[in-house]
Formats: structure tokens, sequence, C-alpha cells
């Protein structure tokens, strides 16, 4: 088995909260304790409702937020002893809103080849060659390079995002809702550039995404947070197949596909969302869990291995799973 | 079943410094108490300005024009100013898409849910706020009367959803439009509020337009379908025969770009529509889907288009006979 590209071991981060001007602040584990692996060449899906710490661990891993806790390992070496610029050539992201993630004041070019003068890649007289091959590469037509961003569509401004994204040729992106301000149309046409790239540069992915549908069809693997916490991972056809944690069978069940008469699903989650600031006790899921045991309450489950992957849940027993 | 809202040759303009914007454009449809018309298209289809020129909440200087335009059997070309005040809010309601900027901030929830009532009604105070109780419980949410002094702030995206939908529900109304209601939540919470607006639906018998961009949610609930492009209404038909049989290639086309868990297959390309919407500036000539058309002949950009309708209710508006539009479909998935 090959190292993983990237890794995060145990991984958290625990922001303080002011409640009040004269009441002590209050700690937020806005991530709580999470182990991944990223293997060259996966298309890793990260689901879970808003507010769970997608984004906060997205931007560790991009080396824009410290770990309070725990360490993230680039090809096995801490990524704490790297310099931010070291990370950045390596790990890059696209965020979700291209049009909020371009500056408007900058051309299509100038905002593709700044990687390449940060990181003072090559002689200036190549920068417009290698912007162009780029623009190539995404799709971009060569006559947009004097463009300013509010000329583009919203398709055309992701295909710049990716463009500047990939100029580093970084080894891993973190694709961070890529597609959700977009249109289907459009949304399909990035998918299939992100595919087509991700064979041709062999890319390595973390894909934050809430459209299931889309996890589904891009990752390899996929990992369920919850309240800080990834509460389910596994290879996307286990996991779509035989979801074994409640709230992943919650969210799978929430999916509307496009079949007609089948109705709205109702995912039986109860209406609150607990308090990050002061989560449940035991397992955080409890309160929303139709099928909760009186343990959940109070003891936090364990991971518990599952052939590829892990279900951190008490109603999971592998034991049982291989007799039925 | 009785028809609440029947519009013909809708039509929207807007002057622009650039020209005439022509965002709506002949578009026709009709809803039946007790029905669900989703309303599908990309941004920029119109699909968000024909509803509000149903409720006449243009902006000002936007032309609205219709052959007919009749809700409970009232022309509203005619209403007044005045009449309109009295219908809306009150016989024709609407939820919007972002609850936390469509209430007011600095009012408390059971003021904001009270008002329509009060405005409306010759009621109490005391009635208003039984009735808004009524609703919040109705909309599932617990300890109603305690949320009625809450503001907007305190309460998750969800809870203020559902809070949009009492509230709407306040006076009893017979027609509620609701504008992309679910886009700004989370899956599960978006499942909920789906089951419980059809479920409200049936039991107080309204008629409801849903103004969605996501194929999944329009599969999911309506009875019928209308798809918009630029402005105009492209294909309509029951929910089942438009998915089954989608006809216009613009229809045809986004069906083919969205991942169906278990039906796509992992890794492989999704279909996709090239090329980008027109201009809705100025008349346009020909089928507005012409320049993205894979079946386009040079006459689509010549001849204006008009709907076919092939069956009560189903129609569609493209130059090829309905057995030539399945033909491209069935090829296509081949």
């Amino acid at each position: 088995m090959t190292a993983p590209v990237l890794e995060t071991r145990d991984v958290s981060c625990t922001f303080q909260i002011g409640a009040g001007l004269f009441k002590a602040k209050r700690p937020l584990h806005a991530v709580n304790g999470v182990s991944l692996k990223l293997m060259k060449g996966d298309v890793l899906g990260l689901v879970g409702e808003s507010g769970c710490g997608k984004s906060t661990l997205a931007k560790m891993l991009l080396g824009l937020q410290a770990p309070t806790g725990g360490d993230i390992r680039f090809d096995g070496a801490p990524i704490m002893g790297l310099d931010r610029r070291a990370i950045a050539r390596r790990v890059q992201p696209i965020f979700q809103d291209p049009y909020s993630s371009l500056n408007p004041r900058k051309t299509v070019g100038s905002i593709i080849s700044l990687p390449l003068r940060v990181h003072r890649v090559g002689e200036p007289d190549e920068w417009r060659d290698r912007v162009e091959a780029m623009m190539d590469l995404v799709g971009l037509a060569r006559r947009f390079t004097d463009s300013y961003p509010n000329q583009l569509s919203g398709g055309q401004r992701q295909r710049v995002a990716i463009a500047r994204a990939l100029i580093m040729k970084p080894d891993v992106v973190i694709c961070d809702e890529p597609t959700s301000a977009l249109d289907v149309s459009v949304q399909s046409q990035i998918l299939n550039l992100l595919q087509d790239l991700r064979q041709e540069l062999g890319l390595t992915y973390l894909l934050i995404s809430h459209n299931l549908a889309v996890v589904e069809h891009m990752a390899t693997r996929v990992a369920v947070m919850y309240l800080g916490r990834i509460v389910e991972e596994n290879d996307t056809d286990s996991l779509f197949q035989t979801p074994r944690h409640p709230y992943t069978q919650a969210l799978l069940a929430s999916v509307l596909t496009p079949e007609p008469g089948l109705g709205v699903p109702d995912a039986q989650l109860g209406i609150a969302f607990p308090n990050p600031i002061d989560p449940p006790a035991g397992c955080t899921f409890h309160p929303r869990c139709a099928q909760a045991l009186a343990q959940c309450s109070r003891v936090a489950p364990m991971p518990i291995a599952d052939g590829n992957g892990f279900t951190e849940c008490h109603l999971y027993n592998p034991a049982k799973d291989v007799a039925a | 079943m009785s028809v609440i809202l029947d519009v013909q040759a809708l039509d929207v303009r807007i002057p622009l410094a650039q020209g005439m914007l022509h965002p709506v454009r002949d578009v026709s449809f009709a809803v039946e108490r007790g029905e669900t018309l989703c309303i599908v298209g990309e941004s920029g289809c119109g699909k968000s300005l024909t509803s509000l020129a149903l409720m006449d909440l243009l902006p000002r200087r936007a032309e609205r024009r219709a052959a007919r335009l009749i809700f409970a059997g009232e022309d509203l070309t005619r209403a007044s100013e005045a009449r309109m005040t009295d219908l809306r809010g009150n016989k024709m309601a609407m939820i919007f898409q972002e609850p936390m900027t469509s209430l007011n901030p600095s009012y408390s929830i059971g003021n904001q849910l009270e008002e329509a009532l009060l405005r409306h009604r010759r009621i109490g105070r005391r009635e208003a706020t039984d009735r808004a109780i009524y609703l919040l419980e109705k909309v599932g949410i617990t300890a109603a009367a305690s949320r009625l002094t809450q503001y907007p702030h305190q309460l998750s995206g969800g809870l203020r959803q559902r809070v949009m939908i009492a509230m709407a529900l306040m006076c009893g109304p017979d027609l509620i439009i609701a504008d992309e209601p679910t886009t700004a939540l989370d899956v599960t919470i978006q499942a909920q509020i789906l089951h419980l607006l059809a479920q409200l639906q049936r039991e107080f018998k309204m008629g409801l337009i849903l103004i969605t961009h996501d194929l999944g949610i329009v599969a999911r609930v309506a009875t019928r379908v209308a798809v918009m492009y630029a402005g105009q209404i492209v294909e309509t038909g029951t929910v089942a025969e438009l998915f089954a049989r989608p006809l216009h290639p613009y229809t045809q086309g986004l069906l083919r770009c969205i991942p169906v868990p278990g039906r796509t297959k992992r890794g492989t390309h999704l279909g996709s529509i090239p090329g980008i919407v027109p201009n809705l500036i100025g008349d346009l000539v020909g089928c507005s889907f012409h320049n993205r058309c894979e079946h386009a002949y040079e006459s689509c950009a010549a001849t204006d288009v008009s709907q076919r309708e092939i069956a009560p209710g189903r129609a569609y508006r493209c130059l090829l006979t309905a057995e030539q539009c399945a033909a491209n479909a069935a090829k296509a998935a081949a």
C-alpha cells in the first residue's frame, strides 16, 4: 500500500467564542479529532450539513488555519514544519462562488498568472505562454486573457478559478462546493472538466459538497462529517449501498433523485440542530437519532473498522452484520 | 378541480439603459386548486420575475402585459393597487428563498405572524395570536407559544423557513408561490420542508406554484411542470410525462446533465448543454434555444416558434415534431 499524499491524524480545531463582555470565553470544537487519508489519485468526498466543520477542515489542509491539536502530514512530513508557500505549491483550492473568489479589478490573465508571480516560477516572458496553455486545458478561449471577471459567465469564471488552482501543478486540489453556485447545465461541464483534469494531471481531490448525487458521481471514497467528527468513511459503493451510520442513512434518504412518483422522503431527523458550543453528551447525534440506545447519550462511540472504512456508532456491530 | 390561477400570454418588459429587457415572454399556464405547478429553469430564465409579475411586485418601471390574468375568478389585469394589497398575503401568499432576509430582524416572530391577519381581517390580537400558535404547531415547531417572542436571529435556517410557511398560511390563502424555498437549506432540512409544504397543501387544498432549479425537487413534488428557458415556457406536462418523455431539446439536455445515483456511471462524462443563454435585451428572432441546440435547422434561427399542444396540458415549443423529439431522446440515450 502506498503512502497517503495528505493525511490528518486526530486533527482538531477549537475556537474560543466570546459569550459576553464579562463572561468567560467558551470553546467551540469546529473539528474534533479527525483522521483522514487522501491517497494519490483518490477523490475523497466530504459531506455533512452546514456548520459541521467541513470548511474549517479544508482551511487547515490548505495551511490557512492552524490546527489546535493533532497533525497534518504531507507525503509523510508534518505540514507545520513547512513554509506557507511550500504548502501552496502542493495544495490549491477551488472555492464555491466564482463571483467572489476572483479579484474584479484584475484581468483573467493576471489572475491565472498570480501564483507564478508569487512563487517566482520561470521568467516573466514565459508566463503568458503558461497561462494560455492552462486556459486551453480548462477550455477557456484565449481571447478572454484580457477580460475582467464581470465579463464572464459563472461557468467561465469557475474555469478561471480552476486554471489558477492548477497553474502551480499541485498534487492535491481542495474543491469546496465547486459547482453549487452554478446552473445544472454548467455544473455538468465543470464536473466533466474536473474528471478529465484528474486523469490528465494525476490530481487528488478533496471534494466538499452538500450535493450527494455529485459526490456519488465523482468520489472514490466518501467521509460523512457531523459536528466536527467523521462519523463514517468508506469507499463510495459501500457507503451508498450499505450506509451504516443513522446519520448517513438519513442523508442518503434525503437525496431527491429525479424520479417522479416517489414523493418527498421524511428523514425522521427532528428539527433541532444541536448547538456546537454545547454539543450533546455521548454520541453527538443521539438527540436526532431515531434508533438511539440508552448508552448513546452517555458514551461517545469509537470508530469501528468496517471493510475499507469505519463507522462511529454504537448500533453498528460488525459481527452481527457478518452473521446477517 | 377548479382553476385558481389562469395566466395567458404574460409579458414583462423592463426599460434599461442598454435597451428594452424582455425577461418574460408569452408565458401561459394555469394552476388548479390542490395541485403543484413547478416552474423549473436556470438562473436568468425569468422564473422569479414571472412570480413577481403574478403578485404585481415588479419594479416600478417594469411593464406587465397579459392577455388574461385571472385569480379566483377575478381579473388581476384590472385590479387596482389597493385591491392587490388586499389580495397579497391574504388570498395569494409568497415564500421566498432566503428566510433571513425576508423576515424583519427587528420584530418578533409573533408580531410578524400576526401582522398579516390583523391587516386583512377584522379580528383582535388575541385571536391572531391563537392562529399564529396553531400554525406554528402545524408547521412542526415545538413550544410554539414561547417562539412568538423570539426574533429571527434566534432561529435556525430550517425553523425560519417554517415560520415563513406559517406566515404565508395565516390568512388561509388559495394560492402560494414558493420561490426556491429550500435552496438555502441543508439536504435533510430541505426534505423536511418540502414534505411539510406538500402535506399542508393537500390539507388546505391550495394551489402551489413552486419555483426551483432543482430537477430532483420537481420530480418529487410537482403535479405538473413548466420548463422555462430565456423567458419562455418551452415545455409543459404532467411530471410523469415530462420525465419519462421529455420533448424539447432543452428539457432533454437538462435531464442528461444531472448525476443520478445508481443510474449515471461514476467517473463517466455527464451530458452538457454547450453555449450560453441569449441576451434578453431587445427582440429575439427564431427559437431562443437554437444557438445551443444540437438538432437545430437553419430555419430555427429565422422562424418564431409557438407552443404546440399535443394533448390537453401537454405542450412544447419546438419546430420538431413530437416523434422527432422522442427519436432524438432515444438516440441520445443509446
